[in-house]
């Protein structure tokens, strides 16, 4: 099917200053198309986790959202340098964050736990090497 | 509690003036690491935190909090503050530390979640 609306976005490594512009543009176009309430809440909080996943430990990617009429959908493809393991990276609390972002205030280990409990469909696709794909969907009413 | 009424209960200063002020705040928490606050941050929340770069501003806006709160006399970056303000988000400075700011409001019946 073909999404009614769809954009994307280049996120950059170690963009902290940038950080969060993506998601904050997502939020505002979803808010334009009338999506509002308690998803359009849970496609900011998790577009802005994997925006800042892009950041800090991407070699750089991007950012798409798709309108569809049923659901809004968020794809994250990076270009590197891939989870050797997915399950330990899905744990909360568990964290290859650096020193940068840490200091930040970043680096919890709760990004991709807060992604999966705010989508309604979440998927993730990791190679080392190549990259990393990550895919929500958040089901509108 | 309106953030108008905050202000003077925690003895803040409201480092953007320019926006309003009568907003609800609805519940209160307090949280330095980021990416904790992203998975706890909740609507109406008044969010007291020791961190003033601009992302701070970008998960209180992402989880439509009331307000920041600095405590003791923190001061915030200009660009914070004016993202702040672009982004119609309240950002407080208190002389009293985080654990006095949160009694005082939890005094008032604030409480930790909707």
């Amino acid at each position: 099917m073909e999404p009614l609306f769809k954009t994307s976005y280049e996120v950059a490594r170690a963009d902290y200053t940038s950080a969060g512009r993506a998601s904050a543009d997502i939020k505002r176009r979803l808010k334009q198309l009338g999506v509002g309430g308690d998803v359009l809440r849970r496609v900011a909080v998790a577009s802005y986790e994997v925006e800042l996943n892009l950041v800090i430990h991407s070699l750089g990617g991007e950012l798409e959202l798709n309108v569809f009429p049923d659901a809004v959908q968020l794809v994250s493809a990076d270009r590197g340098p891939g989870i050797p393991d997915l399950a330990m990276a899905m744990k909360e609390g568990y964290s290859t964050a650096n020193d940068e972002a840490r200091s930040l205030g970043f680096g919890a280990g709760m990004g991709l736990p807060n992604m999966k409990r705010n989508a309604d469909e979440f998927n993730i696709e990791s190679t080392v090497g190549v990259g990393t794909t990550i895919t929500m969907r958040f089901h509108l009413a | 509690m309106l953030v108008s009424e905050l202000i003077p209960l925690i003895e803040a200063k409201n480092l953007t003036p320019t926006i309003s002020t009568e907003r609800p705040v609805t519940c209160g928490y307090v949280c330095d690491l980021l990416s904790w606050v992203m998975s706890h941050g909740d609507s109406g929340m008044a969010w007291v935190t020791v961190q003033t770069h601009m992302n701070v501003v970008a998960v209180a806006v992402l989880s439509e909090m009331a307000c920041i709160i600095l405590p003791e006399n923190i001061d915030m970056e200009e660009e914070s503050l004016a993202k702040a303000v672009d982004e119609d988000m309240v950002v407080l400075t208190s002389p009293l530390s985080a654990y006095e700011i949160c009694g005082r409001m939890a005094a008032r019946d604030i409480p930790a979640h909707n």
